[in-house]
């Protein structure tokens, strides 16, 4: 699934994404599995929330951080965590 | 991180709690990974302790959590304890064969928070699966992964490998795309506990192996974004052993029906290791201090060829329980690894398993049953 840009994104109801305490990171959990998630990629995933796209989610972190020209590593993001099933297009 | 011992290794934090809340179960898999004297094992830890050792295993930084058995849903209180663990913020495993799984019961999980059920079926072929688990079970067992499905669960289908089935490889990836499976589980047999007793019978042959896997691979590629599969590999014809647990006392931790805490649930096998128990120490106490728990840890236990190997911080020397089960010796290099001096033991097991295959399977399975472990452990 490719990422289309003006679609509402999504975390998967297959997956929980979580604060882990003991590890100070967010995990994602799925059936016997887990993946550790560094600062950046939690903020995207937090943002797909049933109510951003990816422009939106763009927007919205090079605000929140001050920074401009993050689009491209939060599509290439937003397109592995697509291909993974952590997130889904609605 | 806390040491321990002259050899300063680091000690890391459990991620994965295997609750084994009963060795209950209606069914007989003969490849059942219980150990063969379970049925000599009583007193099983009351609600209080499981909910303390959630708790104990939680705060140390335990994630992930296998409710397993024996059959867990034989076990009154699962729903107590899935929302328990739920509060704590466990992601929980289900692991089951759906037998006395009903709708209702389904839907009680899934208000006190499961988050997947694990499905085991034994064949997709009726008297075969019937035969296998010892009890009729197909038709429900498909029925209660339609409803996992229905009440929106992650559904994992899990098959167990061996000689019996492994012809039927393609029947068993089209069962799981007809019942919708999200992941499927093709876990080729470990041999140890009652797989161990019944080898001759369930190893399949390496062009057995061979087949199984190419066809595996086929539907992994064709279903890439649709279901996930898992594929465990049969280390009896692999040159290296496998990373067993991650490394002994890294990563899992076993607490057995009866409360004892193991670094692997087949380490009860293992002689003179001294397992803790829940009832008597905490799990903080048990995974730091524990003789049986540092028993393996870093690399001062072992012998050569694996004290002087550079794949050593890889493997860890392998398996300690098939190490002891096929060489006598659990400081033993883990002998499916082509460096062992004992490497032999395993074509021997091979050798053993095609001659039955080839007599035409004339020896027949000793199914998991409490009279089976009465006579075993007698």
């Amino acid at each position: 699934m490719s990422l289309d840009p003006g679609k509402i994104l999504a975390f998967s109801p297959l997956h929980r994404l979580q604060w882990e305490e003991a590890q100070q990171k967010h995990v994602i959990l799925y059936p016997e599995g887990m993946v550790e998630l560094n600062l950046p990629s939690a903020e995207i995933l937090k943002l797909c929330d049933g109510a951003h796209d990816a422009e939106s989610i763009v927007e919205e972190l090079e605000l929140k951080f001050n920074q401009t020209g993050l689009k491209d590593d939060i599509f290439g993001f937003l397109g592995v965590a697509l291909a993974n099933g952590w997130i889904r297009a609605v | 991180m806390q040491t321990a011992g002259s050899e300063q290794y680091k000690i890391t934090p459990p991620r994965w709690l295997l609750a084994e809340l009963t060795y209950s179960c209606p069914l007989q898999c003969p490849y059942c990974a219980n150990p063969l004297d379970f049925a000599g094992i009583k007193d099983e830890l009351s609600t209080e302790d499981w909910l303390r050792v959630l708790d104990e295993a939680r705060a140390m930084g335990a994630v992930q959590l296998g409710l397993s058995g024996g059959e867990p849903l034989v076990r009154q209180d699962l729903p107590v304890l899935v929302k328990h663990a739920r509060q704590l913020g466990y992601y929980s495993n289900l692991i089951t064969s759906g037998y006395g799984m009903t709708e209702s019961k389904i839907v009680e999980l899934k208000e006190a928070g499961l988050d997947h059920i694990q499905i085991s079926i034994q064949s997709p072929e009726k008297n075969l699966n019937d035969q296998l688990a010892g009890t009729e079970s197909y038709e429900h067992k498909k029925e209660v992964a339609r409803l996992v499905k229905k009440h929106g669960y992650p559904m994992v289908l899990c098959v167990v490998i061996h000689r019996r089935n492994i012809h039927q490889m393609r029947e068993i990836l089209e069962m799981a795309i007809e019942l919708e499976a999200d992941y499927l589980e093709l876990a080729n047999t470990q041999y140890y506990g009652w797989a161990h007793i019944n080898r001759d019978q369930l190893l399949p042959t390496q062009e057995q192996f061979e087949q199984a896997e190419a066809i595996a691979q086929e539907y992994k590629e064709k279903l890439a974004g649709k279901m996930k599969i898992y594929y465990v590999v049969p280390d009896f014809y692999e040159d290296r052993p496998k990373a067993c647990m991650n490394g002994w006392g890294t990563t899992f931790l076993t607490i057995a029906p009866d409360g004892t805490a193991l670094p692997c649930h087949s380490a009860r096998e293992l002689p003179g290791l001294n397992c803790p128990n829940v009832k008597d120490m905490s799990v903080q106490d048990i995974w730091v201090h524990s003789e049986a728990f540092n028993r393996f840890r870093g690399f001062e236990w072992m012998k050569e060829p694996c004290r002087s190997c550079p794949e050593k911080v890889k493997d860890f020397g392998g398996c300690r329980c098939q190490a002891y089960l096929l060489t006598g010796d659990m400081h033993n290099t883990d002998p499916v690894c082509s460096l062992s001096p004992n490497r032999q033991k395993v074509f021997d097991a091979i050798f053993s398993a095609r001659a039955e295959a080839e007599a035409g399977e004339t020896k027949p399975l000793v199914f998991r049953n409490p009279k089976n472990s009465k006579t075993l452990s007698a």
